[in-house]
C-alpha cells in the first residue's frame, strides 16, 4: 500500500466528506435556510425600527450562525458511525486527529462558509454599513471555523446517545461564547468609530488555538465514545 | 516506614474513611455556619453606603469563591481519573458537580437579591454575573453528558474531556465577558475588600469555612453512595452492614 501523506490524507478526508454532502445536498441547504429564516423572524419579533434593527444586527447574524451550526453538528460523525466507516478510521493507521481534522474542515465548508457568504445579504436586510458587512464577514470567516471544531469535540462526545441533538448544543454552547463576543464586538466596534483590529485579532487567537487543540481532544473523544 | 499513598485511593477503603469524616466536616460545617450567622448578623455593623442589605454577602461571597473552585478540583479529578483510570477520581468529579452547580446557583440567586435593593435590578449584564451564569451551564453540560451515557466507564471519561476542555476554556470566556462587559457600559458598581470592617471579614471567613465543610461533606457522602452503586456487585459491599440489615 502506498503510504500517504499527511497532507494528502487530509485533502482524501476533505474530498470524500464534500461529496458524501454533495450527494445529500438537502442537507446543506436545511442548514443555509434555517439560517436566514431565524434572522428574518427576529424584526418581525422586535419590531421594524431601522435604527434598532442596524444595532442589532451583528448580534442576531451571529447568534443565529451559532445555532444553524448547532443544527449539523449531530451528522458529523453519526453517518460513518452507523455504517462502520468511523472504526475503521479508528483502525487507520494514520493519525486520527488529521481525519477529525478534515472532517471538521469538509463540515465547515457545508456548513460554515454558505452562512459566511449569505451574511451580507442578511446584514442588508437589517440596513447595516457596507464596512459593517465587510467586518462581519471576516469575523464569520474566522469565527465559524471555531465553531465547526469546538462543536466536532461536542459530536464526538455525544456520539450515539440518545437526545444527542440537544446533549450537543448543551454542551458546545457555552464553550461557543467567546466566539460571539468577539465576532459581534468587532462589528459594534467598526460602527461606533473604533477599529476591529482588537476583537478579529483575538477571533484569529481563538481559532489557531482551536486548530492546534481541538482535533486532537475530537479524536480523544471519539477512542472514549467507540471503546 | 513505608507509607502506602495509595491505600485510600481505592473505594473498598475510602468507604469506610469518607464515612468517618462526614460526621466531623458536617459538625464543623454547623458550628462555623452558627458563628457566622451571629457574626454576621449581630456583630458585623451595618454598611455605610449599603445598609443592611450587604449582609446577603457573607452567603454570596462564600458560594461565589466555592462554585469556581469546586469546578477547578472537579476537572482536577476529572483529568486523573482520565489520565491515571483510578475509578476514585471519577467518581469524586461527578460527586462535586452537583455541589458546585448548586453554589453557582445560589451565588446567582443571592446575587440577584442583592441586586434589587442596590442596583435596582434583579439582573445586571455585568462581567462578574456573566461569567457565573456560564459556569452553571458548564456544570449543567458536565452533568447532563455524565448522566445521559449508561456505561459508567464511558461517562466518566467523556465528561472528564469536557471538564478538562471547559477548564482550558473558563479564562478565555471569563476574560471575553470582562472586555465585552467594559468595551460598552464600563464598570457598573465595583467594591474594593480592603476597607472592609473587621468583624465582616470575620463572619465572611467563617461562613466560607462553613461552606467549605459543607461542600466536603455532601461531597463525601454522594462519592460513597456512588461507590455503593458502582461496586454492588463486589464482595465487599455485600459485606457491609448497612447493606446486608
Amino acid at each position: 500500500m502506498k503510504k500517504l501523506s499527511l497532507f494528502a490524507l487530509l485533502l482524501l478526508v476533505i474530498r470524500r466528506d464534500l461529496l458524501l454532502a454533495m450527494r445529500r445536498r438537502a442537507d446543506v441547504l436545511t442548514t443555509l435556510v434555517f439560517f436566514v429564516m431565524v434572522v428574518s423572524l427576529f424584526p418581525l419579533g422586535v419590531g421594524p425600527e431601522p435604527d434598532m434593527l442596524r444595532k442589532m444586527a451583528p448580534g442576531v447574524v451571529w447568534v443565529a450562525a451559532l445555532l444553524a451550526s448547532m443544527l449539523s453538528l449531530t451528522r458529523l460523525f453519526a453517518a460513518d458511525h452507523a455504517d462502520g466507516t468511523l472504526e475503521q478510521m479508528l483502525l487507520a493507521p494514520q493519525s486520527l486527529s488529521v481525519l477529525v481534522l478534515g472532517k471538521m474542515i469538509a463540515h465547515w465548508m457545508v456548513s460554515g462558509l454558505p452562512l459566511v457568504l449569505m451574511s451580507p445579504v442578511l446584514g442588508l436586510q437589517f440596513d447595516m454599513s457596507a464596512q459593517g458587512l465587510g467586518i462581519l464577514m471576516i469575523g464569520l470567516l474566522l469565527g465559524t471555523p471555531v465553531l465547526s471544531m469546538l462543536g466536532a469535540v461536542g459530536a464526538a462526545l455525544t456520539l450515539g446517545l440518545r437526545g444527542g441533538g440537544v446533549l450537543v448544543s448543551l454542551l458546545v454552547l457555552p464553550l461557543c461564547i467567546p466566539v460571539l463576543i468577539f465576532g459581534a464586538g468587532a462589528v459594534e466596534a467598526v460602527n461606533s468609530g473604533l477599529s476591529a483590529g482588537a476583537n478579529l485579532a483575538l477571533m484569529g487567537a481563538i481559532a489557531v488555538l482551536a486548530l492546534v487543540f481541538t482535533p486532537w481532544v475530537a479524536a480523544q473523544a471519539l477512542r472514549i465514545s467507540m471503546e | 516506614m513505608a507509607i502506602n499513598w495509595f491505600k485510600y485511593s481505592a473505594p473498598a477503603t475510602f468507604y469506610g474513611l469518607a464515612g468517618k469524616l462526614i460526621p466531623w466536616f458536617a459538625g464543623a460545617s454547623v458550628l462555623f455556619f452558627a458563628a457566622g450567622m451571629y457574626y454576621g448578623f449581630l456583630v458585623a455593623p451595618t454598611d455605610a453606603v449599603q445598609g443592611e442589605a450587604y449582609r446577603i454577602m457573607f452567603i454570596h461571597v462564600p458560594a461565589s469563591i466555592l462554585s469556581m473552585f469546586i469546578y477547578l478540583i472537579m476537572a482536577g479529578y476529572a483529568a486523573l481519573g482520565l489520565i491515571f483510570k483510578t475509578r476514585l477520581s471519577s467518581m469524586m468529579a461527578s460527586a462535586l458537580a452537583p455541589t458546585g452547580a448548586l453554589f453557582a446557583f445560589i451565588s446567582l440567586w443571592t446575587g440577584a437579591l442583592w441586586g434589587k435593593p442596590m442596583w435596582g435590578a434583579w439582573w445586571v449584564w455585568d462581567a462578574r454575573l456573566t461569567s457565573e451564569l456560564i459556569l452553571l451551564f458548564l456544570y449543567l453540560g458536565f452533568i447532563a453528558l455524565h448522566a445521559s451515557i449508561d456505561d459508567p466507564r464511558r461517562a466518566d471519561r467523556a465528561a472528564a474531556l469536557l471538564a478538562i476542555v471547559g477548564s482550558v476554556n473558563v479564562p478565555i470566556i471569563y476574560f471575553s465577558v470582562q472586555w465585552w462587559n467594559t468595551l460598552h457600559q464600563g464598570s457598573t458598581i465595583k467594591f474594593s475588600g480592603t476597607s472592609m470592617h473587621v468583624a465582616m471579614q470575620h463572619a465572611l471567613l467563617l461562613m466560607l469555612l462553613a461552606c467549605w465543610c459543607y461542600a466536603i461533606a455532601v461531597a463525601l457522602a454522594r462519592v460513597r453512595s456512588i461507590i455503593l452503586e458502582r461496586e454492588r456487585a463486589t464482595q465487599w459491599v455485600g459485606e457491609l452492614a448497612e447493606v446486608r440489615s
